[in-house]
């Protein structure tokens, strides 16, 4: 199970509104690379690891990722709220609000529904694994165009978090599939 | 929220933070003595701070004790914050 905590696990910035970079920044939301596909896809690739590292290292990322999609959430919330209809016809988004007025959905940044297509769970550790690693090297070349489309400091700062976290989450995984790796070969041979 | 709630708040995150970071950390490296007393370092100061913003500025999960009358839906959630 799961218990909320009435925190973010990083401060939100966001220097200023701006509604075109709620438009591109969604894509962490609903994206392909983004924090939905990414807690979803470890999540539910655990039940099939083989070694305690692997439920251990899947149950504990997946669930940071639910942290990061509250960050983002919030980030877009900020970026989107006081916008006027204006400013949302000028970035474009007249038919995201048309839909969804400010709410928010899980899109990427063209408006793209999230699709579980996103993701694999393929029951083979060795192959989820190596997807897994993929994955947090997308993420982290997602977060480094959204930080070169920036120019605000704030969201910048927030931004640059969540990319040294894919960072991070590579090499756990990298380190939990050699343990995998290792933990099968000793199945094969002894 | 006031800046003393702010910075508390942000000290509680850091020291999560902290924590998170062993806890992944020895998830792939169980054996690795350092990092568990590292870890183990870590949780009574973050459970300190934790009980201190609670008792300051109310809950943190819905698991929390409430006076009259229910804290845990009281403003600002997260993503109502001004965080800068």
């Amino acid at each position: 199970m799961w218990i909320y905590e009435k925190k973010l696990q990083y401060p939100a910035k966001v220097g200023r509104a701006n509604v075109k970079m709620a438009k591109y920044l969604i894509t962490q939301y609903g994206g392909p690379d983004g924090e939905l596909a990414a807690s979803l896809r470890y999540l539910t690739q655990r039940y099939h690891m083989p070694t305690p590292q692997a439920k251990g290292i899947l149950t504990d990322i997946g669930t940071e990722e639910l942290a990061h999609l509250e960050i983002i959430a919030t980030l877009v919330y900020k970026l989107m709220d006081r916008a006027s209809i204006e400013e949302i016809k000028a970035a474009d988004l007249g038919g995201y609000y048309a839909d969804h007025d400010k709410g928010l959905y899980y899109v990427n940044g063209e408006g793209v529904p999230w699709t579980a297509a996103y993701i694999q769970s393929k029951g083979d550790p060795v192959a989820d694994l190596h997807e897994d690693m993929a994955a947090e090297e997308k993420a982290r070349a997602t977060y480094e165009w959204l930080i070169n489309l920036s120019d605000d400091p704030d969201l910048n700062d927030t931004l640059k978090f969540l990319r040294e976290r894919e960072i991070v989450h590579f090499q756990r995984f990298g380190e939990t599939l050699q343990i995998v790796q290792e933990y099968l070969d000793s199945k094969k041979y002894y | 929220m006031d800046r003393e709630q702010l910075a508390l708040l942000k000290e509680l995150m850091a020291l999560e933070f902290t924590a998170l970071e062993f806890n992944l950390y020895l998830d792939t490296h169980p054996t690795d003595q350092r990092a568990l007393m590292e870890f183990n370092s870590v949780i009574p100061q973050l459970r300190a701070v934790k009980q201190k913003y609670q008792e300051r500025y109310g809950p943190l999960t819905a698991e929390e004790p409430s006076s009259y009358p229910w804290q845990w839906i009281n403003e600002p959630w997260p993503w109502e914050i001004c965080y800068e």
